[in-house]
């Protein structure tokens, strides 16, 4: 069935799917301590942090990509780090893309975390300790297979909201095919072009990947509930 | 302060919000030991203090001559030797019952030897044989309790900690329970902090107690010294009572009495069957014992022991306690006494005073071996 469809489809899709998998990835990783930190935390000062991590929900996306592209441009701290291997900025490049993702979407993944972190509460992490396990040992044992939930939550909500972003992408990484032309920028593309059938074809299948991510998140949710009772 | 050997000391000073903590204790490193007072008086706070998991301004412990807290010192809790059962089992959820017995067991299995508390010892004594690969979400209150205890005993403490691990069950569950603590009692040598506000529980388990009130100490010694204490609301209570421990002498299978000895008296008490040599737990309620000034020469009643009173005090406007000491043996041994006024004034007795305790009835905490 997919006989009558243009090459050029695909090339999208598979970076769209590369682009959210790295960032989900690094996500978790930068991620989980940040939630950890703002789950146990007794700093007075710690909203504030948790504040600048959900800051992207409320920035136009216009907004963060121009400070991004500022930031990722010759003469930031971007240009600076892709100066090591000879480049001179990391401006529409795929791996400012996934700088840029990751801030776009951490706070997607940081806070499901910090709830199941939170919702855990204090004891089992006593009862690790009374049991001698050390706080390292108590982390990996008892609080991230406890939190499974949210991290799962997280990873699924991550993905999904990198597979989606658009106005980020257009601000720092333009539209250069098979580097920074992903899922959403094709969809624009074809129809600015007017391939109404191809747009048509991209568009139905993020209905159907919503779909799956919404009836996803609350399969788990609802296992989460039922083993924690 | 310093550690020595064969106690346990500790030393807590400091405000946990709005309410001050003070309290200072030693008790033996054997047996179990009963933290009691009425609610909000610091007892899980000190708990805590003792496993690290609260540190205040001011704290000291030392268990057997090892120090865990003195100063600036301050061990980590998951670097103190101890065992700790929280109120709720707080089982882990994700792992099955044989994980969670495992989880604080040494990895490297400790040589078998002395102190030693051995997996299959703590399976057999808890009665978990059956439940080993259930997940905990499947067990009963009771059982989730007793997997808590095993868990914590297989850590191998040289001191195990009890917050209240009976309060959330029901009555039912904790007689089901208490069993199982008793035979801990008596077959581990491992000292026992319990923290109860459930004097009943106390008085089947304690050797020893330590009464708080308002963050302080109000008394600390051996339980029937606290229980026998006119001075202390324990005696006060309706139900007042006192613990003694036994030894049965001999059985008299014809009436179903055995024959039970402490030191300095004997009582005589209905009871199964046991053999010579089995230890129990007598508790006798003041309301349940009369004085006379002279032995009674035919009386139902099967207790009869030559006492002296050791103390009086009024229980309101008409009723008198005393605290009664044995004619013979160990003096410290008492028991407690609730009279009318009436009767005291019109047999004439007064402290210092022999007289004859009538114990109507005695009750068998029961205690295996």
């Amino acid at each position: 069935m997919f006989d009558g469809l243009p090459p050029d489809i695909w090339q999208p899709i598979f970076l769209t799917v590369e682009l959210a998998a790295i960032t989900t990835v690094l996500m978790i990783v930068a991620g989980t301590p940040i939630a950890w930190w703002l789950a146990r935390s007794k700093a007075w000062w710690k909203e504030g942090v948790a504040a600048v991590v959900a800051m992207p929900l409320v920035l136009p996306p216009t907004v963060l990509g121009f400070y991004l592209l500022v930031a990722l441009g010759p003469s930031g701290p971007g240009g600076v780090l892709a100066g090591l291997w000879g480049a001179r900025t990391l401006a529409f490049t795929f791996e400012g893309l996934v700088i840029g993702s990751v801030v776009f979407s951490l706070p997607f993944v940081v806070q499901p975390i910090r709830n199941a972190f939170e919702a855990m509460g204090d004891r089992p992490l006593e009862v690790a300790a009374t049991l001698r396990a050390s706080p390292r040992r108590a982390f990996w044992t008892v609080a991230v297979p406890l939190a499974r939930p949210g991290f799962l939550t997280g990873a699924v909500l991550g993905f999904a909201h990198t597979v989606g972003e658009f106005g980020v992408v257009l601000m720092i990484g333009g539209n250069i095919p098979g580097e920074t032309k992903v899922l959403s920028v094709a969809i624009y593309d074809y129809v600015e072009t007017s391939r109404w059938y191809e747009a048509n074809i991209l568009a139905g299948g993020m209905v159907v990947f919503a779909f799956v991510v919404i009836l996803t998140m609350t399969l788990i949710e609802k296992r989460a509930r039922r083993a924690g009772e | 302060m310093s550690g020595t050997s064969g106690t346990i000391r500790a030393m807590f000073r400091g405000m946990l919000g709005r309410f001050r903590l003070d309290v200072s204790f030693e008790v033996p490193a054997t047996g179990v030991t009963g933290l009691s007072g009425p609610s909000g008086c610091g007892k899980t706070s000190v708990l805590r203090g003792m496993a690290g998991l609260l540190r205040l301004e001011e704290g000291f412990v030392a268990v057997n001559g090892d120090i865990w807290q003195e100063g600036p010192l301050f061990r980590p809790t998951h670097k103190r030797p101890l065992g700790y059962v929280f109120q709720e089992a707080s089982l882990f959820p994700h792992l099955s019952v044989r994980n969670n017995l495992l989880y604080g067991a040494p990895h490297r299995q400790p040589p078998q030897g002395q102190g030693v508390i051995g997996f299959d010892e703590v399976v057999d004594l808890l009665g978990l044989g059956r439940l080993m690969e259930r997940a905990p979400l499947n067990l009963s209150g009771g059982e989730r309790q007793r997997v808590a205890m095993g868990r914590a005993l297989l850590s191998q403490p040289k001191l195990l900690l009890m917050d209240e691990p009976l309060s959330a069950l029901d009555r039912q569950t904790k007689d089901e329970i208490l069993p199982f603590l008793e035979k801990l009692h008596d077959s581990l040598s491992l000292p026992i902090l319990y923290v109860s506000h459930d004097m009943s529980e106390v008085e089947r388990l304690a050797d020893h107690l330590v009464l708080l009130e308002a963050g302080r100490v109000r008394a600390s010694g051996p339980l029937n010294a606290l229980q026998s204490d006119p001075a202390l609301p324990l005696a006060a209570t309706r139900d007042a009572s006192v613990s003694l421990d036994a030894v049965l002498e001999d059985y008299d299978a014809s009436y179903g009495l055995a024959y039970l000895s402490i030191d300095g008296g004997r009582f005589i008490v209905p009871s199964p069957p046991a053999p010579k040599g089995a230890r129990r737990r007598l508790r006798i309620a003041a309301g349940d014992v009369s004085l006379a000034l002279e032995p009674p020469k035919s009386s139902t009643i099967l207790n009869i022991l030559p006492m002296r009173i050791a103390a009086a005090s009024m229980l309101g406007e008409n009723e008198v306690l005393a605290a009664l000491s044995l004619e013979q043996g160990t003096p410290a041994t008492r028991l407690l006494a609730r009279v009318t006024r009436r009767s005291w004034e019109q047999l004439g007795l007064a402290q210092g005073m022999r007289i004859y305790a009538q114990i109507k009835s005695v009750a068998l905490a029961h205690r295996t071996q």
